[in-house]
């Protein structure tokens, strides 16, 4: 291990660091000064931050090639830490008024952030794997941080009991690819595959395992049954975190493999991930429309967008599409991500003391009582929907640009009759907070409202201006392909 | 870098906006006044416009283009630019929506700021559609008119306002995503998504053209709308608030009608040549099928927004007539129906703000006890109708020789079978007409109705006075749009002969 080694995974580091740190200065802060633990994990993570912006444009590899700094991990990393900037201004006031207030949260927060981060960067299957787990038990534990509430636990022990049976297939479909080409690091195998020196059913097995672990955690159909469970029993901001940043982690890993080692297997998986989309769009939105709670149609509408997001997927073994297929992906993932994390911070505002206050008639009449708020969801349902002038719109724009580049006409057609379907049950929300009496009641919150309305004016803006984040994204290219 | 007068035009809308948001809910007359400022100086910019443009000219004009960003190798722009077929467009939307905000200036009376704010947006949103020649660019104009007219329905319509405006949400929305497809379909089949330079450039291959043309037909067809896909326009209209059922009328169902004439004729013109026989067959369904329905209604705002279809199928029959007579008798008509509905949806309105009730039976012998509201109203439907001497007569009139000329169509029986039409209209509005104001006073209570203000004379005059202008000296509209109607005409016409 050398200082170049431990440069390559400095932000990763920093949290890492910090987290500890943060968790020993807890037992002595949880009692004198418990508003300095949420100030302190900011710090962290604005550190975090700074240290994985020293590290953009840069291209390097650590630890042999188990770490790769590279485009799509300078994309992706600033984004995770400014999600946990973003969950952890949503979780403050939540905790305390349902005073489920646990100092732990915040360097939870703060591991489950590192293992995104290097997640980002893994350069070997054992390193996706590893961070999979380093971003996912703390999840387990803070899914049921209500506790005794029984939703909660519940939402707990599913996520760990999915999630970990997920993790068995991942392995597993691990240890096949090693099997196939003796080897777990990315570019070996790269070399291994285009040498032709490799076993080719144990290669396939391995990757669909690959994939069933991986689909887990991005809650692609048929493996989504735990998300709307899971998401409306944990704590609101715990959900408002995984929607956006375990996505996130989790379509970074399925980008990163899938694009450089099973890029030659795209004959073989391409119709399975065409399936696995159009059935991700399908289920998502349609059974969205019939929810009622607004946790778990967001829940669905998480699961929907996560079969845009495979859609731009479909191409990835056209080497002429490749580039616009990760792009657009990241974009996306962009995009969702601000418009999630608005929605949510707004659903956080409305939760009574006894997680009332999350159903559909709860928004009934928020237009007249706190116009600003139902205004910012507003944009994040237009956004969700991919209305024009809101960043939604370039990021499926982007999506089905490069579906149909790929010459999956079909499948792009699927996806827009499926955002028809979408703008039904986002306009449904519309309907209640303007179109309904009611009385509405948002627990206004300065931190609440701030995310909401950082999300809110970010989704506006960047639509003006969608030019340099397209570029960024253009830049994330992928090291050992 | 001097001032672009497109884009002054386009945008004014919007520093009203910003103005009225600035304002406090309470100060009503404040925010009437501004967005009443706001468009009329619009409409004074857009009368500037009009004095800058050469008319002798087909070409486009005080073009704007910039780049805006690259997308995976295809830029998109933001290009706008104005010619003798949206110059027009234009004009009708700025002349349009003052008239639509002095309508509204009593009969909305809660809510006021909201209502200024997303009418102005929806003038930016209108202005732009018929002003951008960047095909991304227009698709974003094009989906974020939904937005205003979605609340303006929502918020300030009538009783089933929430369904309404549903409808016409997803409506809509269902025929742009296809456009949508289209248009990145094309954008990264040939390169760029710029209206100048794929229309006539011969590059889409007619096979290609034939779905293409469906995938912005529908879109466009829905908005126009054309029969069978009419089934939102009865309840959004109805629904909408007074001011709203103007615009809707008058400016966006034009969308659809404008959409044909920029997009699917210039880019597909050998789809279009080759579907214009069906195009056509299903206007005239529409015309016969919206008159017919329209005599029906017992509702008065029913009945105009059923006309809408009929006359709209007018319009679609002059485009798809492919020949000069036929284009420009549509794009007058186009002009006419925003004109004499627009008044109609006027009229009802002033009805409803006396009565509160849109019923037919529910009036009756309204001349003797509204003398100028009558008359009015006679000279509205008149126009209407089509008579002699008033716009509709000439629009109609232009159209129904185009398509008898048509050599695309051949057969005189499309026009022949339009012609009923006319005799259909005369029946319904005289219908229309008669039950509200003709007969005896059946009801005690409508004698105590107060006659036609000043504000509201002043509203339906100047509508009127272009009704009478068009149908005598219609002159000047037809030289402001003849060369760019042959240039497309030629543009069709060369594809036809490709064609045959």
């Amino acid at each position: 291990m050398t200082i170049s080694d431990l440069y390559s995974i400095l932000p990763v580091l920093v949290l890492l660091v910090w987290a500890l740190f943060l968790l020993l200065s807890d037992l002595w802060l949880s009692k004198h000064a418990p508003a300095w633990t949420p100030i302190l994990a900011v710090v962290g993570l604005l550190l975090a931050l700074g240290a994985s912006l020293f590290l953009a444009g840069k291209t390097m590899t650590g630890f042999g090639g188990f770490v790769l700094v590279d485009g799509f991990s300078n994309f992706l990393q600033p984004l995770f830490a400014i999600t946990g900037l973003l969950a952890i201004g949503l979780a403050f006031d939540y905790l305390k008024r349902l005073q489920i207030h646990h100092g732990e949260y915040y360097p939870l927060i703060l591991l489950s952030i590192s293992g995104m981060m290097l997640m980002a960067t893994a350069g070997d299957l054992l390193m996706v794997f590893l961070s999979l787990e380093l971003l996912s038990i703390p999840l387990y534990i803070m899914a049921s941080m209500a506790a005794p509430r029984l939703e909660s636990e519940e939402s707990g022990l599913k996520y760990f009991l999915l999630g970990t049976f997920a993790s068995g297939f991942l392995l597993f479909g691990i240890a096949m690819v090693y099997g196939a080409t003796t080897s777990t690091n990315l570019s070996a195998i790269v070399a291994t595959v285009k040498a032709g020196t490799y076993d080719p059913t144990l290669m396939i097995v391995g990757s669909v395992l690959v994939l069933i672990g991986l689909g887990f955690k991005v809650a692609a159909v048929p493996f989504q049954s735990w998300t709307p469970d899971v998401y409306q029993g944990a704590p609101s901001p715990v959900s408002a975190f995984m929607t956006v940043g375990v996505k996130a982690a989790g379509f970074a890993a399925l980008l990163r493999v899938f694009s450089l080692i099973f890029s030659q297997l795209s004959g073989t998986l391409t119709p399975v991930f065409w399936v696995v989309a159009a059935l991700t769009m399908i289920v998502g939105n349609v059974v969205a429309v019939a929810q009622t709670n607004l946790k778990r149609m967001l829940a669905y509408s998480s699961i929907a967008h996560a079969g845009y997001l495979l859609m731009a997927f479909v191409p990835f073994g056209d080497a002429a599409v490749r580039q616009n297929s990760i792009a657009a992906a990241l974009f996306y993932l962009l995009a969702y991500g601000l418009a999630s994390l608005g929605a949510w911070a707004v659903l956080i505002g409305l939760e009574g003391e006894k997680y009332s206050g999350n159903t559909l008639d709860d928004l009934a009449g928020l237009g007249k009582k706190s116009p600003l708020t139902a205004a910012l969801m507003t944009i994040f349902m237009l956004s969700f929907t991919g209305i024009p002038l809101t960043i939604g719109f370039w990021g499926k724009f982007y999506l089905f640009r490069t579906a149909i580049e790929g010459g999956f006409i079909g499948l792009a057609v699927i996806g827009l009759l499926t955002s028809l379907v979408s703008a039904f049950y986002y306009l449904r929300v519309v309907v209640k907070m303007y179109f309904t009496d009611g009385d509405a009641n948002f627990h206004w919150n300065y931190w609440v409202s701030a995310v909401a309305l950082f999300c809110g004016l970010a989704v506006l803006v960047f639509s003006f201006v969608p030019g340099w984040f397209f570029e960024m994204a253009g830049k994330a290219i992928m090291v050992g392909g | 870098m001097t001032l672009n007068l497109l884009l002054l035009v386009t945008f004014f809308p919007l520093v009203g906006v910003l103005i009225v948001l600035l304002l406090k809910p309470t100060w009503k007359n404040a925010l009437r006044w501004t967005a009443l400022a706001t468009t009329l100086i619009t409409f004074g910019l857009s009368i500037w416009m009009l004095s800058q443009f050469n008319s002798s000219s087909g070409e486009m004009q005080m073009e704007f283009a910039l780049p805006w960003f690259n997308l995976g190798g295809n830029p998109i722009g933001v290009h706008f630019g104005v010619d003798g077929i949206s110059i027009l467009m234009v004009l009708l939307t700025t002349f349009l929506t003052p008239l639509a905000i002095l309508s509204a200036w009593n009969a909305v009376s809660e809510k006021v700021k909201g209502f200024m704010a997303f009418f102005l947006l929806l003038e930016a949103g209108l202005l732009g559609v018929f002003l951008s020649l960047d095909m991304v660019l227009f698709y974003v104009f094009w989906e974020f008119t939904l937005i205003p007219m979605y609340f303006l329905i929502g918020l300030w319509g009538g009783e089933k306002r929430v369904y309404a405006a549903l409808k016409f949400f997803l409506y809509t929305f269902a025929g742009s995503i296809f456009m949508l497809a289209g248009i990145l379909w094309i954008g990264l089949q040939y390169g760029s998504f710029d209206l100048t330079t794929l229309a006539g450039s011969g590059l889409i291959p007619a096979s290609a053209q034939l779905w293409l043309f469906a995938a912005f037909g529908i879109a466009f067809a829905i908005k126009v709308p054309m029969f069978p896909l009419h089934s939102w326009l009865p309840d959004a209209h109805t629904e909408a608030p007074t001011a709203g059922s103007v615009i809707l009328a008058g400016v966006l169902l034009k969308m659809g009608a404008y959409g044909f004439l920029r997009f699917n004729l210039p880019l597909f013109p050998n789809a279009s040549v080759q579907l214009a026989p069906w195009m056509a067959g299903l206007a005239v369904i529409g015309i016969l099928y919206g008159a017919a329905v329209a005599y029906r209604q017992k509702d008065v705002k029913r009945l105009v927004a059923y006309s809408s279809i009929s006359h709209l199928g007018f319009v679609m029959l002059g485009i798809f007539a492919l020949n000069l007579q036929g284009m420009e008798g549509a794009i007058l008509q186009m002009v006419n129906h925003g004109l004499s509905t627009g008044a109609l949806f006027l009229i009802v309105g002033l009805l409803y703000e006396r009565r509160h009730t849109r019923l037919l039976e529910n009036f009756g012998g309204l001349w003797k006890i509204l003398p100028v509201m009558g008359g009015l109203a006679l000279v509205t439907t008149l126009s209407s109708v089509g008579l002699p001497g008033l716009n509709g007569f000439v629009g109609e009139f232009t159209i129904l020789l185009g398509a008898f000329k048509s050599t695309v169509l051949a057969s005189p029986w499309f026009a022949g079978v339009a012609t009923l039409g006319v005799i259909l209209a005369a029946v319904y509005l005289f219908h229309m007409f008669q039950k509200l104001f003709l007969g005896p006073v059946i009801h005690e209570e409508n004698n105590k109705l107060k006659d036609v203000s000043i504000r509201e004379v002043l509203v339906l005059s100047p509508i009127l006075i272009m009704a009478f202008w068009i149908g005598i000296y219609p002159k000047p509209f037809f030289m402001l749009m003849s060369p760019a109607v042959e240039k497309l005409v030629a543009l069709v016409q060369s594809a036809a002969g490709l064609v045959h």
